[in-house]
């Protein structure tokens, strides 16, 4: 129950560093939006085999952590409690792809190693950077960006409500679990069972509070959207931001870049 | 003035398993009046909220706010002039900052930005919170989120406020603060509540509810002192008029 409660000051956290006053904490939450969705998909696209090619795209990850001075170690844990999946949908490319592809020294590295390894650094870099997204901007930011972008209305309203009632529905799930195991003496865990009952329990709780939300709504003239007054300025700084970032990962995405550099430098000393 | 009096006539409700939520009530609730709904639990008192701005139609009854009946056809304009405070502030307060959730209700009535903005201001310096205004709704205090949750109705201006519980969870300096707050306030009142004291204080008239009827609409002071009344309807003096009862200290023989 403890680690419950603690994924919630977690997530809390998340929303305390959104609050921060840096630079890049003031940027329109659509141009952060736009360029981590930009950075997501230049870094997907590219080829599984790309290793070389992904690392200028650590840049932007590692620049925003630092501008905006964001604890590196508490985005490394979160990345680590998603890592299992990633390992998951990679760890069988070793033993598929045995075809040995770069030689170093006297070994040689299999195709599935490289292209597990390109998955890996795939996931962290996406991870890390919607991850510093929500703390730039913070969970709700990044509804309203969405909302302001014209993503259908009902889509940005789940999202609103699942961040709003995560809370609500934690706290009501782990009083039933402290009420359970203060009860449960000499029981050690959660037995399924009991775990199912719970879950219903849960379930129908949920349904009551969700009947009462819409009448809440319904009383103050909801008719199916939801509006929200809420100034935002797309201006020269988020052009440049959105426009050199955008342009930065669309290069490394198309060149080289770390070979053209290399021969930059090679052509140049040598 | 006329749109600020609540009539209800024979109103009858029964849930759709079967179980019967109000029969029979009537009552007339004029301009500025403030009512107390007392009653044990079960009594039928949140159902009878319900009915007072459509979130339930009665099966059979009549319920009019102001000169027109509540039905289908005109119950935007009656959710305008009625607002209701829930019970559970989490229930109310649904968006994801204060600011938004005291402004969903006038930006839902069409009001410019700038007018928005200026209500949402106004309804925060009336219940005391106006520093609340950019905080996170999940992260209030008991206290703060009643008071917010009061202000997102007040933003809508209605002229008919219905409270349910207002002082259910609350410490007893946010109650105290509470019922000061619900005394300046000139709108008719209609407060659901257990809390008979707070009922005493804020309410001159008081209905007692029983197993879904109407037991006694009189004035508070005269229902509370009505022993009979409040045991047949399961509830008891408040604490504050208790002291009286227990003065005739002399019937006890001392050693």
């Amino acid at each position: 129950m403890t680690t419950i409660e603690n994924s919630l000051f977690d997530i809390r956290h998340m929303d305390t560093l959104a609050s921060g006053h840096s630079r890049l904490h003031k940027i329109d939450p659509r141009a952060k939006l736009i360029t981590t969705m930009i950075f997501i998909c230049m870094v997907v696209s590219l080829g599984k085999y790309d290793i070389s090619r992904m690392m200028p795209f650590v840049i932007y990850p590692l620049a925003m952590i630092i501008a905006a001075d964001l604890p590196v170690l508490y985005l490394f844990k979160k990345i680590l409690v998603v890592a299992p999946f990633a390992i998951l949908v990679g760890m069988f490319n070793p033993l598929m792809d045995t075809q040995p592809l770069v030689q170093i020294g006297g070994f040689s590295i299999s195709g599935g190693w490289i292209s597990f390894v390109s998955i890996l650094l795939r996931f962290g870099l996406t991870v890390s950077a919607a991850l510093i997204l929500i703390c730039l901007t913070g969970f709700n930011g990044v509804c309203l960006a969405l909302e302001k972008l014209k993503v259908p209305g009902p889509f940005v309203i789940q999202l609103l409500f699942l961040y709003r009632y995560l809370f609500v529905l934690i706290e009501e799930a782990s009083r039933m679990i402290r009420a359970r195991s203060l009860r449960a003496f000499d029981s050690k865990g959660l037995p399924f069972s009991v775990f199912v009952r719970l879950l219903g329990q849960l379930l129908l709780r949920t349904l009551d509070r969700a009947q009462r939300i819409h009448l809440a709504m319904c009383c103050r003239g909801f008719d199916g959207h939801i509006r929200i007054s809420r100034p935002m300025i797309f201006g020269y700084r988020e052009i440049r931001f959105t426009f050199s970032w955008s342009l930065f990962f669309v290069l490394a995405r198309c060149y080289h870049l770390p070979m053209k550099i290399g021969s930059v430098i090679e052509g140049y000393f040598l | 003035m006329s749109h600020h009096i609540v009539q209800a006539d024979n109103l009858h409700h029964t849930y759709s398993d079967g179980t019967v939520g109000i029969n029979d009530i009537s009552f007339k609730i004029t301009h500025g009046e403030s009512v107390a709904l007392v009653g044990a639990n079960g009594a039928g008192k949140s159902t009878l909220l319900l009915h007072l701005n459509g979130c339930l139609m009665a099966t059979e009854g009549e319920i009019r706010i102001g000169d027109y009946p509540l039905n289908k056809i005109n119950l935007k304009a009656v959710r305008r002039s009625v607002g209701m405070v829930f019970q559970d502030p989490d229930d109310q307060l649904f968006m994801p900052t204060v600011f938004d959730d005291i402004a969903f209700g006038p930006i839902n009535l069409g009001l410019p930005d700038d007018q928005v903005a200026q209500r949402v201001a106004d309804a925060l310096e009336t219940v005391g919170a106006p520093h609340l205004i950019h905080r996170q709704s999940y992260r209030l205090s008991g206290g703060e989120k009643r008071a917010v949750a009061i202000a997102t109705i007040l933003a809508t201006s209605p002229d008919i406020l219905v409270l349910d519980e207002p002082t259910a969870n609350l410490d007893p300096v946010s109650r105290r603060r509470l019922i000061k707050l619900l005394k300046t306030f000139k709108h008719t009142k209609i407060i659901a509540t257990h809390d008979l004291d707070m009922a005493l204080d804020v309410c001159e008239r008081t209905i007692v509810m029983h197993k879904g009827k109407i037991t006694a609409d009189r004035p508070t002071q005269d229902i509370f002192s009505d022993d009979d009344l409040l045991v047949r309807s399961g509830l008891e003096r408040p604490l504050r008029m208790q002291g009286f009862q227990m003065i005739p200290l002399k019937k006890i023989k001392c050693p």
